[in-house]
């Protein structure tokens, strides 16, 4: 007799979703499906409002990744207003959503994925989480809230709020950067780095060795990737073009303004999440795991996979060692934690970089601002992958019309797939116990944040 | 023996839930002093059982249940019950849980036209009908948490400050109900007020306030009200800026836009702000939009189809 096995909700993710896997009479898998639980209407309720208040709204579209939804929705501001953000502002808000994008893969690391590499993923739910982790490795638990503290800290004590923050203003930035604070910011800084540098060597000595088997087989799917480079083709997380990449390892790269050219949204009739696809491919679009169509991925797998190189010289270094193990695409699911970790010492390596130039201290933060019609897309790379804010305001600078793409949707799709492939491998004969329906669920957990 | 815990998340967007995360080494001493039997964003706890078997919705039994989010859809609801049920104490943690929060701007349309836009926009593909298997049917308005179960305490904050929820947890586990005290943004604003604002039209947030030179304290800089911005800090409950108290928007030089919800909790910010604008002798129709004065409290009935902006 067939039946349907409910993962619900999926946990140490952050989101709102859930799996269904459909077992045939044999008990193998027949279909499963993830449905995604959460619809908002941010696109309708920010109509009519005044465009610069909107940086201030829709960063609550996430509370990990409040930054870049301010930043984005920043940048598509300006470009409505046509006004040219000054240097020292535009140079104040990558170094906050910079050292945002760091703390988050410290949160992702410790907090969400640690226990299935910590604790391993047959270990009973009750100590496979955080709480089994400080357990277990109570000075390198210390150590990590310690740090993650640090970096919400300078956010807060600079910005205002660490947490839907209001600090990027169109035009720029709210306030200065003192010199005091430059000098304050800068030794933790280089202790945050410091820090991204031990966990990545601790990552690759104690945690990855032991599930390269794992990481081979577990979600593994062949697909796309998108991310975001700057003018030599590095990895760049506030802004640059994008490319579309294919399986193959051929792309296309192109300006963030004209992505209705190369992005689509397909709907299902099973989540209210949305699907982008490569339709600059003209394949369509299927979620089919033995002949997907349009299918790619985001996130930092992903953009360490488009970028022909990073940008600083310690990530770059990670990034080679990286490529001559997995090769350039790198397809395999589990790898994201590892990219996640070299993302981690390039973002604190640009925050220095950022806090020792000499323009980030002028005080000529603020470009003086007009309200008027036009339309401006800003995009960033947020902690799940490329993030479009697409607006339109009319004479008196009120949005009429807006369009937005965020991180997690991109992947949507592939988590789809991962999960399905997953199943498939792991559940046979209606066998299945928690430990199997767990990994399942580290399939959909290497994706996020 | 260390206290139980329930926490959850509904129509949510995980701020509330990193504050938690932002207590920093304080999180360390609080994960020894409770026990979380479910928290989706750290513990693998399921709803129907570790391997899907049960048939309801099934949370342990606790003594604090902490939910944060409004309730938008059916399974938003079932777990609020369900949580009312198992726990003695409910917190309502954040502005969507206590007033409804930024997702309740949605309640300014029905829910028909929240989903043609969002199911046509200019880069989705065309579809019959809109997607509904598998997925909890929405409700027909964003509820704050009281308007649907009882709540015990109520910790507002877009994000509530890492201080406060310490604070209120802290106070919970030595057998005190916290509550925060029923002043405004304002009482706790260092800014100089000269209680005669010259402002008869209010000035958008398009240019930098006057606040002398960089370095220049926060309470040197004339209070942005009175500097002509609209700042919402006289009908905005405090506490945002924690144990440090100066207003965390403020503390930027950026106005109030009212995250903590009402001062006192069945306050009503928009019709509290047209009286503060007036009584200052300020045109309430400079205002470019009167709806974002319920941006953070739109649940209880406040905004409906209907009320979206004014006409231009």
């Amino acid at each position: 007799m067939s039946r349907v096995i409910n993962i619900a909700p999926i946990t140490r993710i952050e989101g709102h979703a859930s799996i269904a896997i459909k077992l045939d009479a044999k008990g193998n898998v027949a279909d499963s499906k993830v449905h995604y639980q959460s619809l908002r209407g941010f696109e309708k309720f920010i109509e009519g409002k005044p465009a610069e208040e909107v940086p201030r709204i829709v960063n609550r579209i996430c509370g990990i990744c409040p930054w870049h939804h301010h930043t984005a929705s920043n940048k598509a501001v300006d470009l409505c207003f046509g006004v040219t953000v000054t240097p020292a502002g535009r140079k104040l808000r990558e170094l906050m959503q910079i050292i945002s994008h760091g703390e988050d893969k410290i949160l992702n690391f410790f907090f969400l994925a640690a226990p299935d590499f910590v604790m391993g993923p047959d270990a009973d739910y009750g100590v496979r989480n955080v709480i089994g982790v400080a357990k277990a490795a109570p000075e390198l638990a210390t150590k990590a809230v310690q740090m993650r503290y640090k970096a919400k800290m300078i956010l807060e004590k600079f910005s205002g709020k660490a947490i839907h923050p209001h600090a990027a203003v169109a035009g720029g930035f709210c306030k200065p950067l003192l010199e005091a604070e430059r000098q304050e910011f800068l030794p933790q800084i280089r202790e945050l780095l410091d820090f991204s540098l031990f966990t990545l060597g601790f990552a690759k000595a104690e945690v990855f060795p032991k599930y390269l088997d794992a990481v081979k087989v577990l979600g593994v799917i062949n697909t796309g990737f998108i991310g975001t480079v700057d003018e030599q083709g590095a990895l760049n997380v506030f802004g640059g073009n994008l490319r579309i990449m294919k399986p193959d390892g051929t792309f296309v790269e192109f300006d963030p303004q004209n992505y209705t050219d190369y992005i689509g949204e397909a709907v299902t009739p099973f989540s209210y999440g949305k699907y982008p696809y490569a339709k600059c491919w003209n394949e369509g679009f299927s979620l089919d795991i033995d002949n997907p169509k349009g299918i790619y991925r985001a996130n930092c797998l992903a953009r360490i996979n488009v970028a022909d190189k990073m940008a600083t010289p310690r990530a770059q270094a990670e990034l080679e060692e990286f490529r001559a193990a997995f090769g350039r695409p790198a397809q395999l699911t589990l790898l994201y934690h590892w990219a996640r970790l070299i993302e981690d010492v390039y973002a604190y390596e640009r925050a220095i970089e950022l806090l020792e130039d000499p323009e980030i201290t002028d005080t000529n933060v603020r470009a003086k601002v007009e309200p008027k019609a036009g339309r401006g897309v800003g995009c960033v790379e947020a902690p799940r992958g490329t993030l479009i804010h697409d607006y339109s305001t009319d004479d008196k600078g009120l949005i009429t019309r807006a369009n937005l793409i965020v991180g997690t949707t991109h992947n949507l799709g592939p988590i789809h797939m991962s999960v399905h492939q997953a199943a498939r491998a792991l559940i046979k004969d209606g066998e299945v116990n928690e430990g199997i329906l767990n990994k399942i669920e580290m399939a959909v957990r290497a994706y996020d944040p | 023996m260390a206290v139980k815990v329930a926490e959850e998340w509904l129509n949510a967007c995980s701020g509330c839930e990193i504050s938690i995360v932002d207590l920093g080494e304080r999180l360390l001493a609080v994960l020894d002093l409770v026990e979380f039997v479910h928290i989706p964003v750290l513990l693998d706890h399921k709803y129907y059982g570790q391997l899907g078997e049960g048939k309801h919705i099934n949370i342990p039994e606790a003594t604090v249940g902490i939910i944060s989010g409004s309730i938008r859809n059916h399974e938003h609801l079932e777990v609020a019950e369900e949580m009312r049920r198992k726990c003695q104490i409910i917190i309502a943690l954040g502005t969507c849980a206590t007033h409804g929060g930024i997702p309740a701007l949605a309640n300014s349309y029905r829910n028909q036209e929240i989903l043609d836009r969002y199911y046509h926009t200019e880069t989705t593909d065309k579809v019959d009908e809109y997607p509904s298997e598998g997925i909890p049917h929405l409700l027909d308005s964003v509820y704050a948490l009281d308007e649907k179960i009882k709540v015990d305490i109520y910790l507002p904050g877009c994000a509530p400050h890492p201080d406060q929820v310490f604070a209120a947890l802290a106070g919970l586990l030595a057998g005190e109900l916290p509550k925060l005290p029923d002043r405004s943004v304002c009482d706790q604003c260092p800014t100089v007020r000269e209680g005669k604002g010259q402002v008869k039209q209010l000035r958008r947030f398009l240019e930098a306030p006057h606040y002398g030179a960089p370095d220049e304290p926060i309470d040197k800089m004339r209070c942005l009200l009175e500097q002509g911005f609209l700042c919402m800090g006289s009908v905005t409950k405090a506490g945002c800026g924690g144990d440090k108290i100066v207003p965390r928007c403020i503390a930027a030089r950026v106005p109030c836009r009212g995250c903590y919800g009402p001062v006192q909790h069945d306050g009503n910010q928009l019709l509290q702000m047209l009286n503060a604008l007036a009584s200052n002798g300020i045109d309430i129709h400079s205002l470019p939009d009167y709806v974002s004065l319920l941006r953070f409290s739109g649940a209880h009935k406040l905004l409906r189809p209907g009320h979206k902006q004014k006409e231009a």
